[in-house]
């Protein structure tokens, strides 16, 4: 509890929080149209093709302001992802392919900056390598306004724009035939991924930013059907995550803020895609073990009533039928008294009335149904 | 290196047809899709576009939307440039062109075919969504106006399709594919659709597969393969001697 407290009176805590729920927020959202998209691997290029413009904005100003080293990396991915388009339209090299080409590409060239700026005896270079894993610590309340105002911006166009790209997302072509500039869109949807991508560098870096565009989407598809839901719970995920990673790192000395804002993202992620309605993992299992039990019970009402019909439902006959030893016939025969479809008579068991009319719709229906596989072959 | 197609006027060709396409060519990689293809749709008739697989029936409708790319050839809509008719042109598109785990709504996918006529900025309102619903009606999917899309049936997911096409509410509609593999109660839906639109006076382009019904649902026809082999009324156009030369003569044909 004095953990919780601390974000409110901690200046460091809270601006940490701050920018990494902010961070949160704004992957959450432009990663619903990424993932919806099937672009979370452009994400993930865009992240790790920032680092060589970091160092090259470095290198060039001299100067290690957050802004511009962020701008240069914004720069940096924008062209990563103009070259991965430009490769796909002329080349014949398949996406992924092209995807992981231009990843390690950008990635080797900033760290082969990275060395050179190192090794040059610049004292004010100490520090760059935080762009690899981000240090959220360094987040001061300057670099907050900074991602205020980048995130703002990148939500602000997401809110202006939000039923042209919803279409872009859902069928591009058809959003085509209705004239609107479907180029310039996904050039605009992918410039604002570059500012959700800005405001991670400091907190999570550029190895660790994809998983704040995917997860928060991903996690929140399971909630919802609908994309204005989707949206919104995406980035209360990515806030949660950033705000839980800044406190469990406070806890100790020496807990890395950008991994465990990461790792909070990911056991929401794993929440979600287990226990969520609808679609969770363990829902699945549920309905469909249910469904399971629920027809081996209709086959064995089926078989019970033939021996009805007979005259002669006992355990042993319905063992004899269904070539199963006469204890577990004696449990089938329970389960179907428990629904109320046999009942106990002095030569064995006969089915209820219940359970005849049961029967007779299952009957009914396994007709129609072979009926219409054989009028399909 | 890629030209767009040209918006000359031609002098012989009625400026009221509702599609006049000449010349037109397309080329994926090396191999021609479309090769000099001709076509003039006349007004106010479901027109039927028949041939077999790789003949590039879809094709000569993204072409002529502007979907793909184009090497050569011109085409016109009711006289005027694809831009300036645009406003008049329905397109339903194969329905496996798109990911149905999409979260929205059937209703929700409707609204799309009015985005066009709202402009920037400007979200669907109520307005919006009594015509959706209307639309969705003449399919009969009211019902399913808020079933998540991905828990309809593939006929039912044609009908939301051909219900967005239909809020466009254009004169000229393109539909690709839309009988291919729905069950008989979208059939029905679709076909009262097309007889619908037809009674308003507007004119419908359908890539169909099938020449078993090829006859009963159209009154035009082209068929094409690669080239256009033949186009016409039903009547002149439907001949074996038409059918063999666009399929080949190892064509199983049942009548």
């Amino acid at each position: 509890m004095s953990d919780l407290l601390l974000i409110f009176t901690d200046y460091t805590l809270r601006n940490v929080a701050l920018g990494s729920a902010m961070l949160g927020v704004v992957g959450g959202v432009l990663g619903v149209f990424a993932v919806l998209r099937r672009q979370s691997l452009l994400g993930d290029v865009l992240a790790h093709a920032a680092l060589p413009g970091i160092c090259l904005a470095f290198i060039l100003t001299g100067a290690k302001a957050p802004l511009i080293l962020l701008v240069g990396g914004g720069l940096a991915g924008w062209l990563a992802a103009w070259l991965v388009l430009a490769v796909l339209r002329h080349s014949r090299l398949p996406e992924d392919s092209a995807l992981g080409v231009m990843l390690s590409s950008f990635f080797g060239f900033g760290v082969a900056l990275l060395t050179f700026i190192q090794h040059s005896n610049n004292a004010s270079q100490a520090g760059l390598d935080q762009y690899i894993f981000g240090q959220a610590a360094t987040i001061v309340a300057s670099d907050v306004l900074n991602f205020t105002v980048l995130g703002g911006l990148a939500l602000l166009t997401v809110g202006l724009f939000y039923k042209e790209f919803k279409l872009l997302a859902f069928d591009p072509a058809y959003a085509h035939s209705l004239g609107l500039p479907v180029r310039g869109l996904n050039t605009l949807l992918t410039s604002l991924t570059v500012l959700a991508v800005m405001v991670g560098l400091q907190t999570v870096g550029v190895v660790l930013m994809a998983a704040m565009l995917i997860a928060p989407a991903a996690a929140a598809r399971q909630w919802t059907d609908r994309l204005g839901a989707m949206i919104g719970l995406s980035a209360l995920f990515g806030a949660l995550a950033g705000v839980s990673g800044a406190l469990i790192s406070a806890t100790r000395e020496n807990l890395p803020t950008g991994p465990l804002v990461v790792l909070s993202m990911s056991a929401i992620l794993l929440v979600s895609l287990f226990f969520a309605p609808l679609r969770g993992l363990v829902w699945d299992w549920a309905r469909t073990r249910q469904h399971r039990r629920r027809v081996y019970l209709e086959r064995l009402l089926l078989d019970a009533h033939v021996l009805h019909a007979h005259g002669t439902l006992t355990p042993q006959s319905l063992a004899e039928r269904r070539r199963e030893p006469v204890a577990v016939a004696l449990q089938n025969l329970e389960a179907l008294r428990s629904l109320g479809w046999v009942q106990e008579h002095p030569q064995g068991f006969i089915l209820t009335p219940t359970g005849e009319q049961k029967a007779h719709e299952l009957e009914q229906a396994m007709r129609v149904l072979l009926h219409r596989v054989e009028g399909s072959s | 290196m890629i030209a767009q197609p040209k918006t000359v006027q031609h002098p012989e060709s009625g400026a009221s047809s509702p599609l006049s396409v000449r010349d037109l060519t397309v080329v994926y990689r090396e191999k021609p899709a479309l090769w000099d293809v001709d076509l003039e749709v006349p007004a106010g008739q479901l027109c039927a576009i028949v041939g077999p697989n790789g003949a590039g029936k879809s094709t000569l409708i993204k072409a002529v939307l502007g979907l793909v790319p184009v090497a050569s050839g011109q085409v016109r809509f009711f006289g005027q440039s694809l831009e300036q008719a645009r406003k008049r042109i329905g397109y339903v598109p194969q329905r496996g062109s798109v990911d149905w785990d999409f979260p929205t709504s059937a209703l929700d996918v409707v609204m799309m075919g009015l985005y066009g006529r709202l402009g920037w900025f400007r979200r669907p309102g109520r307005l919006e969504r009594e015509a959706a619903l209307r639309c969705l009606e003449q399919v009969s999917m009211s019902e399913f106006a808020e079933r998540q899309i991905s828990q309809l049936s593939g006929g039912q997911q044609q009908r939301v399709f051909l219900a967005r096409a239909l809020a466009q509410n254009a004169d000229l509609y393109f539909m690709d594919e839309p009988f291919a593999g729905v069950d008989a109660v979208t059939e029905e839906a679709i076909l009262h659709v097309l007889h619908q639109l037809k009674g308003q006076g507007k004119t419908v382009v359908v890539v169909h597969h099938d020449l078993q019904t090829v006859r009963d649902y159209f009154d035009h026809l082209t068929l094409l393969n690669v080239q256009v082999i033949a186009s016409g009324p039903m009547d002149e156009t439907f001949t074996p001697e038409n059918l063999k030369r666009t399929y080949g003569e190892r064509m199983r044909w049942e009548a």
